[in-house]
């Protein structure tokens, strides 16, 4: 098994939480309509709650006494676990829906397996979250219908965020040694059980949305290893700053 | 066995405590204590420590640092100095542990109490089950979006007297 899977399984799961939270905070206030606005604005908030739950744990797993707040603050981009999803950039409302939708079915498959882990604080948090993202991916999927099966102009938009989104969500369900080790001994989500569940309901939503996913699209992938686009870097320069310009700075 | 009779007789009882508890407001909906909510999962003492264990309603909740806080303070004013807030995870709160008293403060505060049996999203369509308005009572009511005012309630609204209200959904 290779050297703190758990902890690197553990920090793919706040970090996915974290980057996708910074991300979709930017829409407060700017949102196409106010119910949207809200709805984003709580997403993002029940994400960093995620985030605070996974992180602590993963520092604990790390033994070296840092917090969830120092592995958010004091990392720098190699070293965060994220999937290429959650950093690609918000575009319209349609891309941010669907990158949302793309995520939130995962997450919601994942969650429902790691209720189960053989690691009992695993379970207990997968336990917590699958309940918020429930209604997260209630949301999202709702929203791709409507928008999908929209106007032309909003069908357009949803497939155009489809097409380049697709090759990003594969890496979300595509096991590297770290998910092989931890699956078999009963800790990490099955990904292959994973994957067929996400199909199953991607081409059912898909279907009703009136959207096709790409065929035979590659699988873009890296950020679960730590090899991130160069958006990573500017999501984090901002979300770091203050704590990197005023070490220990609270209010 | 005088001194820890002693000891004993100085501590508050269980059941006080609980009975002070329910007079702390959730900072969010100041109507319904933090018991009737059914976070306050359990009161103890252990040696001198009052140790209440809390459990959070949404992950992300900005409400959970500030009920911790009140509770220490409602606590505090009844002389008890050494308190210890725990933080349990599991099992995960859910709406079914809101009081009986609690649901029906809500709707007189103008919150649709969270409707039985439908535990979790996606449960309301699923099952047909119909949200009330807290007004004037009609079903005839449409959610305008699962996301409200705060992270455990959703916006509907009431097509029969026309006023929007806050569902607070079943979690």
């Amino acid at each position: 098994m290779p050297q703190d899977a758990l902890f690197d399984y553990v920090l793919r799961m706040g970090d996915n939480c974290l980057v996708l939270a910074q991300r979709v905070s930017v829409w407060c206030g700017h949102a196409p309509v106010l119910e949207e606005d809200i709805a984003l604005a709580n997403t993002a908030l029940d994400l960093i709650g995620q985030t605070r739950l996974w992180l602590s744990y993963a520092g604990e797993i790390e033994g070296k006494g840092r917090s969830a707040d120092d592995l958010a603050y004091l990392r720098d981009a190699r070293a965060f676990r994220n999937c290429l999803l959650v950093e690609q950039p918000n575009g319209d409302f349609g891309q941010t829906l669907m990158r949302q939708f793309l995520f939130d079915a995962w997450h919601h498959f994942t969650l429902g397996a790691l209720k189960n882990s053989a690691d009992g604080r695993i379970a207990e948090i997968a336990e917590k979250a699958a309940k918020e993202v429930a209604y997260h991916l209630d949301r999202s999927g709702d929203l791709v219908i409507r928008l999908g099966d929209g106007t032309a102009e909003s069908h357009n938009r949803m497939q155009a965020a489809l097409d380049h989104l697709w090759p990003f969500a594969g890496e979300l369900t595509t096991p590297d040694e770290v998910d092989e080790a931890l699956t078999q001994k009963g800790v990490a989500a099955d990904l292959a059980q994973v994957e067929s569940q996400v199909s199953a309901y991607m081409e059912k939503t898909l279907a009703e949305a009136t959207l096709s996913a790409p065929k035979d699209a590659p699988v873009r992938k890296g950020g679960k290893t730590g090899l991130h686009g160069e958006e990573l870097g500017y999501i984090l320069a901002e979300m770091q700053f203050l704590q990197r310009a005023y070490p220990g700075a609270t209010w | 066995m005088v001194t820890v009779m002693t000891a004993t007789a100085a501590k508050p009882s269980i059941d006080d405590i609980w009975r002070w508890l329910e007079a702390v407001p959730d900072p969010e909906i100041p109507v319904i204590s933090v018991v009737d909510l059914g976070i306050v999962r359990d009161v103890s003492w252990e040696e001198d420590a009052l140790v209440v264990t809390v459990t959070p309603t949404y992950s992300g909740c900005p409400a959970t640092a500030v009920i911790a806080l009140e509770i220490e303070n409602a606590l505090r004013d009844r002389g008890i100095e050494n308190v210890t807030i725990k933080s349990r995870l599991s099992p995960a709160w859910t709406t079914r542990w809101i009081s009986a008293a609690g649901r029906e403060k809500l709707k007189s505060y103008g919150i649709a109490p969270p409707v039985e049996g439908a535990a979790c999203a996606g449960a309301l369509r699923l099952n047909d089950v119909t949200v009330s308005c807290p007004r004037c009572g009609s079903s005839d009511t449409e959610c305008v979006s699962p996301f409200g005012s705060t992270p455990c309630k959703a916006s509907y609204r009431c097509k029969a007297c026309l006023e929007p209200f806050d569902y607070f959904k079943s979690f």
